[in-house]
């Protein structure tokens, strides 16, 4: 079974229920609407504050659900037994999860981008008069990078997915993961510091604003990371396909 | 054909398929007959590379399932119907399983007309009945057209049309030379559906056979017999040696004798000698749940330990080979079948 073959076969099984084309469609609406929102609502004299790397401040939101989306790929396969299904079809397990994966992460950063870029070109198109022109390397990764988080994010989701294979229970540990570890543990006294630094979705946004501060005294993008813009997003895939390989490695072995 | 070599699961402590050896031929509709949480489903995972055998294997045509390329055209399984997403139409379904295996989407069409859904393919799945999701389960078995196919419980839960219509189906999969292997709790109804039988309990194996053998020796063999001169009848039965119980006539029947262990043959060509009239000649054949109950003996969960269904001459040997019986050496078994189920469980204990 070649490559292209099986991503076929979950680009079909993807696009042939409903729940991923509403989670692209809210990924982006929010995300873009919620920056809209923003370009369109701030004071005048903060005008100057509108620059590329704000419009994306809200990326959260789109990245959230696709990474919900993404886990929701691969636990409702274990929920409706499709997983036992694609086996059969496909005996060699490695191959089928990493072309499912491939798919999943391929659409995160297509949504990735049109949330990303769409939020600045909303936000240009209400007001002409702000920052917002592409003006280095910088500004362009902040917007188009976007995409490219997502993607990784999603490499991370489905991991996660199939790790736990239920529902309820992965998108759980991921919320805990990316809404309260993140950013809790940085709290712990003297060590605190020191491990928010290594924290893969912080390193992840690192790539997206080294060297940028976003608002002021902005917590979440820590000074002095331990890389630069791309160094981090390569630390940030490397956990991911860490994470991947083990979840992987464990389908491979556990009973379906 | 599927051959079964020293297959064993363990989840934990518990031995769910404990050393299974067996061979399902091809051109047959084999049934893989034990009651529930025997290992049947377990095992037809293990054939079909679902679950890792603890030890042993299993191979289908001299190959291993997760060997096979493009599985689907060797190997159609349906373990359960429900294996579909729910918002998902039938043809979406059975478009991504052909696509895998490079199966034409024309071929999508053709096993939909098949089992009849071409009118409700692309309406969702989770909106069928449970009829329709077990013939969307077949069309996903027979997409590649495999000449070695699987079913787990098939007719669970299906209303009468269906269950004849999977009957019919199996026997024509048979019939054109496939290998049929399908598992069932429902002894009545694999003596309609299966040939030959593979049975277990409690994860082993007791008995590879033909279904007609299976009933044939646990039930023993006897025959009912009715005449209008019954005493002389019974006098005559007893000077050809052969011993003769009254039954008294109930609402199914008049009085009537029944000899044990003989054929119609023999009954028939005794009283014909003694120039007696009969009215009736029948072999009495026991039913399978019977001959179930005396085959797994203390394999089966769930005893009554009704006397009427005490053993008779007649029980399993163990793995297909034939068991000798103690102190019974010049007994030629009719069947494979010998021994009592004690003296197999006894065998089996060795």
């Amino acid at each position: 079974m070649t490559a292209l073959t099986l991503l076929k076969v979950e680009r079909i099984k993807l696009f042939s229920t409903r729940s991923p084309w509403w989670c692209m469609g809210a990924a982006v609406f929010i995300t873009v609407g919620f920056t809209a929102l923003l370009a369109a609502t701030i004071r005048p004299g903060d005008l100057g504050d509108l620059t590329p790397a704000t419009t994306q401040f809200s990326y959260n939101f789109g990245f959230l659900i696709m990474m919900v989306m993404a886990i929701l790929a691969i636990t409702t396969e274990y929920r409706f037994g499709t997983i036992r299904a694609t086996f059969l079809a496909v005996p060699n397990r490695v191959d089928a999860l990493l072309a499912k994966t491939a798919v999943v992460a391929l659409l995160a950063g297509l949504v990735g981008e049109a949330a990303g870029v769409g939020a600045w070109a909303l936000s240009k198109a209400i007001r002409p008069e702000a920052p917002l022109a592409l003006d280095n390397a910088q500004d362009y990764r902040v917007v188009v990078g976007v995409g490219l988080v997502y993607m990784v994010a999603a490499v991370v989701a489905v991991s996660i997915g199939l790790l736990i294979r239920h529902s309820a229970g992965a998108i759980t540990a991921l919320l805990i993961w990316v809404l309260v570890a993140e950013n809790l543990l940085p709290a712990i006294p003297r060590v605190g510091d020191t491990i928010q630094k290594w924290l893969p979705f912080t390193v992840g946004n690192n790539f997206l604003y080294a060297g940028q501060q976003v608002g002021q005294d902005n917590d979440a993008t820590p000074t002095n990371m331990p890389f630069g813009a791309w160094g981090s997003l390569l630390y940030f895939a490397v956990v991911a396909l860490a994470l991947l390989a083990l979840a992987v490695g464990l389908a491979k072995r556990r009973d379906a | 054909m599927i051959e079964a070599n020293g297959l064993t699961k363990r989840y934990g402590r518990t031995l769910a398929v404990n050393d299974l050896t067996f061979t399902v031929q091809a051109g047959r509709v084999t049934g893989f007959l034990g009651p529930n949480g025997a290992g049947k489903s377990t095992t037809m995972r293990m054939i079909l590379g679902l679950d890792r055998p603890t030890a042993g294997g299993v191979r289908i045509d001299g190959k291993r399932y997760t060997d096979l390329k493009e599985p689907l055209r060797h190997v159609g399984a349906l373990l359960d119907a429900k294996w579909v997403h729910p918002n998902r139409s039938a043809r979406a379904h059975l478009r991504w399983l052909a696509v895998s295996n490079k199966l034409p989407d024309k071929r999508v069409d053709e096993v939909l007309g098949l089992v009849g859904l071409t009118d409700v393919a692309n309406r969702r799945a989770g909106g069928y009945s449970l009829g329709m999701s077990q013939r969307l389960g077949i069309a996903g078995a027979l997409l590649g057209d495999p000449g070695v196919m699987l079913f787990d419980e098939p007719v669970n839960g299906l209303d009468p049309e269906g269950i004849l219509w999977i009957r019919q189906f199996m026997h024509r999969l048979a019939d054109e030379g496939r290998t049929v292997f399908v598992s069932s709790h429902l002894l009545s109804e694999m003596a309609l559906t299966a040939q030959d039988l593979v049975v277990i309990g409690r994860g082993r194996l007791i008995a590879q056979t033909s279904t007609r053998a299976f009933i044939d020796a646990a039930s023993g063999s006897s025959v009912r017999v009715r005449g209008p001169e019954l005493d002389r009848l019974r006098e005559v039965m007893a000077s050809g040696g052969l011993k003769a119980d009254d039954t008294p006539a109930t609402a199914e029947g008049p009085a009537a004798l029944v000899v044990h262990g003989a054929t119609t043959d023999a009954v028939g060509e005794l009283a014909g000698r003694a120039g007696l009239v009969l009215h009736e000649l029948a072999a009495q054949r026991g039913s399978l749940e019977q001959a179930f109950i005396q085959m797994t003996g203390g394999d089966v969960e769930y005893r009554t330990g009704d006397p009427a269904l005490a053993p008779v001459a007649g029980a399993p040997s163990v793995a297909g080979a034939p068991v000798g019986v103690p102190g019974q050496p010049g007994e030629a078994p009719a069947s494979q079948w010998t021994g009592t189920p004690a003296a197999a469980r006894k065998a089996d204990a060795r």
